[in-house]
């Protein structure tokens, strides 16, 4: 179906509200083990690009296809299913449950039935296990009876991570996996995508651009719902159109805030 | 998108939240103190006791099975009450049709109610939020209205039983004390299945979907049918305790499935703690005991009832949740 | 034969007519109820218990004044009062509750309620004799005569619709409602005064339930509990046509009234062509109050948001 060998290929997607388009003709193509970032001002859309293709909106128009199926209507359970995870920008955890029993009910979700009602899941050995492998990749085994509700910033959005990678994904859609970390945490994060990257596609949403221009292989930039510019960071970064509308003529690291403030709604 | 899960505040539910443990503790003791009842009632002699005790712990039976879905799948079904009803008519009609063993009316009266939560909660269940609520509602008194109207049964003015039923040809429960423990009996039975429904695979992606439903959809799940399955196995149970209730009074009436009665249900479950299992059993005996109470005062205990259901809800910071949870925060904190 | 054809003929008609009064007052309980669920997200079981009031109000002011005008005319503003007061002692805490809490507390009231009206009145049952100029009845059509003071409160509700529809669509206020159906915390957002929007919109469903209530006063015992089982019809009612969709209430409205009242009656005849004749009753009696159910199951199966969704189009 896809043209070319890409994991994730997206034509010519919109969402529209009314009058109001949020997503305008945006395609793409991600191959695989490639990390994408997708930037752009507040109000461009991005979390809206993020929730057509995880399944969360329903789109008005165009393709989604993903490892060559086409999946535009699919349900997100069903996506994720597939192999194609993502993570929430507001963190979205289960928070009574503990972080080891929010990996592994991720991990059970796709090892066998559900539909079991009488042993009890709590000593199940193999959810817990494989569970507790994903924590460890991630450096939080020593959090693994912890409440998430009790977690600190920085170790939910770890657990975020370690909740779409425990569901056996291919590929990540991670959204502003570095939203309110502190130095110390993002720089932990920054490192994890990194390793993620050996192993997994991701798409990324970020604001951080000192992350994004050192992870990205490349880089989409989203305004108004539109893709203005894509490429590796190099290229991205000098497109004429992006300084103008986007990067401005300040730092890039300032950028967001200018953004915000300046190109916002 | 398409799962039905009402909207119940996070807090609201993680205030209530009783620790698993704790509220095993709490159903042993209480499960203790039913047992040796009749003890009690050996010494003074006074059998209304046991005959109120019974009463108890056939509503905590029924309040028991709605917090499988009000406190673990949090789906406000305001029908609860029809499938009771499905359970007490299971033995009225069956009684007509000479049909009086307590256990083929139990597995009929299962079935039907099995079958009831299928197809309406199927329907239900494609909704959520206020729909929810008010769609369980009119399905619950569309059958109240079927009864009335089943003059065969005698319809408004219900049915009397001649006697209650036998088990295995005996009539074992014509005795007030085997029907006591035959229903404490159940209700233990019932609560150990609900813990271990809760514990298990399909508990956890309960809970789950209770707590979030985009993120249970986000790791992989469709969350209806889960919801589903346990609005079918809380009607199945639900159906159980009619079935004892038409015993107990040996009498059955289309009151037992109004509307009020599924109210009723909810306040029960919620008074008493809901997502605990053992909190419905305690506080469908606050429920009947309060009702004993207040109607010993006035015939108008009613609105007694309702204004303190107001003002606790209204002025209680958390509402009714939040109240118990601070009755129990001193016991078990951290 | 054609004796027999055009008598059912003649008691179609009147039961679609009767079908269609119930409907209207059907739709006077709903109107509000649905606004309400609409705008505020807000589960009210207590609105059923308002339609009891203002038909316990209007008994109470037809006898104190002797004229039934003059107590339909102090009926409604103290319905409207009664909305009001309830609204700023009850439902103004109840907006930022969870579901569960508005249950709770809206059950509550209809114990209050329900029980202060016995308190208050008794629980005998009361009468109001019909207007006297608006008893006997009319000829419409051939030889079928239909009771004026029901062709009267079809007519009266017709008003009140038109009189909605205008407000509705029209006027301010009706531009904040629709607004506000569809997405409340916008409306909030463009600086309206959204805690008075509410008062207003609570006191004018009161007061339109106890305007119901009170015009069938004279063609139904007034007696406790009668507002509940029009609670649950006026919950089919806005189900069907979606919530917070005047107009959607209005049209599931009348269909509900018909499909309830010709099918009480038709649903055994029809039968009768099929089964034996008791069998045919037995069954017919059984099954003709759950048909409406049965619309709305059906109904919502297609449509889950019902037959006109006002919400949902921006989430």
């Amino acid at each position: 179906m896809a043209e070319t060998g890409a994991l994730l290929s997206v034509r010519n997607l919109s969402k529209t509200y009314g009058a109001l388009v949020v997503t305008d003709n945006v395609s793409l193509d991600i191959p695989e083990r490639e990390l994408h970032v997708i930037i752009g001002p507040n109000g461009a859309g991005k979390t809206t690009l993020i929730h057509q293709l995880s399944g969360r909106l329903p789109s008005n128009g165009g393709k989604v296809v993903f490892a060559g199926e086409d999946i535009t209507r699919l349900p997100m359970h069903q996506r994720v299913r597939r192999g194609l995870a993502r993570s929430f920008q507001i963190t979205a955890l289960l928070d009574g449950f503990t972080a080891l029993e929010n990996v592994a009910i991720a991990v059970q979700a796709r090892s066998g039935s559900s539909f079991r009602f009488f042993a009890p899941v709590a000593r199940d050995r193999k959810l817990n296990d494989e569970a507790m492998a994903v924590l460890a990749r991630l450096g939080l085994e020593d959090r693994a009876h912890r409440r998430a509700g009790t977690l600190s910033h920085g170790e939910k959005r770890q657990l975020e991570i370690a909740v779409a990678l425990a569901t056996g994904a291919r590929m990540l859609l991670l959204d502003e996996p570095l939203a309110g970390t502190s130095h110390e945490e993002s720089a932990v994060l920054v490192e994890l995508m990194r390793a993620l990257k050996q192993t997994h596609t991701l798409i990324l949403i970020e604001h951080d651009m000192d992350a994004v221009f050192s992870l990205a292989d490349r880089i989409s930039v989203l305004v108004y719902g539109k893709v203005i510019a894509s490429g590796p960071p190099a290229e991205v970064r000098a497109h004429p159109e992006v300084r103008a509308a986007y990067l401005g003529d300040e730092q890039a690291d300032k950028a967001p805030e200018a953004a915000a403030a300046g190109g916002g709604r | 998108m398409n799962s039905s899960t009402t909207n119940i505040a996070p807090a609201h539910l993680a205030e209530v939240r009783v620790s698993f443990r704790t509220a095993g503790f709490a159903a042993l003791a209480m499960f203790a103190i039913l047992a040796a009842l009749p003890l009690l009632t050996l010494v003074t002699g006074d059998a209304f006791v046991l005959v109120v005790a019974t009463r108890i712990m056939i509503f905590a039976l029924a309040a028991l099975s709605l917090d499988l879905i009000l406190g673990f799948g949090a789906l406000v079904s305001f029908g609860h009450a029809a499938f009771v009803g499905i359970g007490a008519y299971a033995v009225a009609i069956l009684n007509a049709y000479g049909v009086n063993d307590l256990l083929v009316q139990s597995l009929v009266a299962v079935a039907v109610a099995a079958l009831f939560a299928l197809v309406t909660g199927a329907i239900s269940l494609r909704t959520r939020g206020v729909y929810f609520i008010m769609i369980t509602l009119a399905f619950g008194q569309m059958l109240y209205f079927l009864m009335i109207s089943l003059s065969a049964f005698g319809g408004d003015d219900g049915y009397t039983l001649p006697a209650r039923s036998t088990v295995l040809g005996m009539p074992l429960l014509e005795n007030n004390l085997v029907m006591f423990y035959t229903v404490l009996a159940v209700l233990v039975g019932a609560f150990l299945l609900a813990r271990m429904l809760i514990a298990s695979r399909f508990g956890r992606v309960l809970r789950g979907t209770r707590d979030n439903a985009v993120r249970m959809q986000a790791i992989g799940f469709s969350p209806s049918p889960y919801q589903l399955t346990a609005y079918v196995i809380a009607g199945s149970i639900a159906a159980l305790a009619g079935v004892l209730l038409a015993n107990q009074v040996e009498f059955v009436s289309p009151a037992y499935m109004s509307w009020q009665r599924s109210g009723e249900l909810i306040v029960m479950v919620v008074l008493g703690g809901m997502g605990t299992l053992a909190g419905p059993i305690a506080g469908a005996a606050a429920f009947i005991l309060l009702e004993e109470w207040l109607s010993s005062f006035s015939q108008h205990w009613k609105l007694g009832f309702g204004l303190i259901l107001l003002l606790v809800v209204l002025f209680s910071k958390g509402g009714v949740g939040g109240l118990v949870k601070r009755l129990l925060g001193g016991a078990h904190h951290g | 034969m054609r004796g027999l054809l055009s008598e059912m003929l003649n008691l179609f008609l009147l039961q679609a007519l009767n079908g269609v009064q119930f409907g209207i007052m059907l739709f006077l309980v709903a109107a509000g109820l649905t606004l309400i669920f609409g705008i505020m997200d807000l589960i009210n079981l207590s609105h059923g218990v308002l339609y009891m009031v203002g038909a316990y109000f209007a008994a109470t002011f037809v006898a104190l004044t002797g004229s039934f005008v003059l107590g339909l005319l102090l009926a409604l503003p103290a319905a409207l009062l009664l909305g009001i007061v309830l609204e700023l002692l009850v439902f103004r805490r109840l907006y930022e509750r969870d579901h569960l809490d508005q249950v709770l507390a809206t059950f509550g009231l209809i114990l209050i309620l329900n029980e202060s009206v016995k308190v208050i009145w008794g629980a005998a049952p009361l009468s109001v004799p019909v207007p006297e100029a608006l008893t006997g009845s009319v000829q419409l059509f051939g030889n079928v005569r239909y009771p004026l003071y029901r062709l009267v409160i079809i007519a009266a509700g017709l008003a009140t619709a038109a009189g909605l529809y205008v407000l509705v669509n029209f006027t301010r206020v009706g531009m904040l409602l629709r607004a506000g159906a569809s997405n409340a915390p916008m409306v909030s957002a463009l600086g309206v005064d959204i805690r008075r929007l509410f008062t207003v919109v609570f006191g004018l469903g009161a007061m339109l339930a106890g305007l119901a209530g009170a015009l069938v006063a004279p063609i139904l015992s007034v007696e406790p509990g009668m507002g509940d089982s029009v609670l649950i019809l006026t919950f089919v009612v806005i189900v069907i046509g979606g919530v917070g969709s005047v107009r959607g209430a209005f049209i599931a409205a009348i269909l509900v009234g018909v499909v309830d009242t010709v099918g009480r009656t038709f649903g055994p005849i029809l039968l009768r062509t099929m089964l034996d004749p008791s069998a045919a009753s037995q069954t017919g009696r059984a099954l003709a109050p759950m048909l409406i159910y049965i619309l709305m199951a059906a109904v919502l199966l297609f449509r889950p948001m019902g037959l006109f969704p006002v919400r949902g189009a921006v989430r």
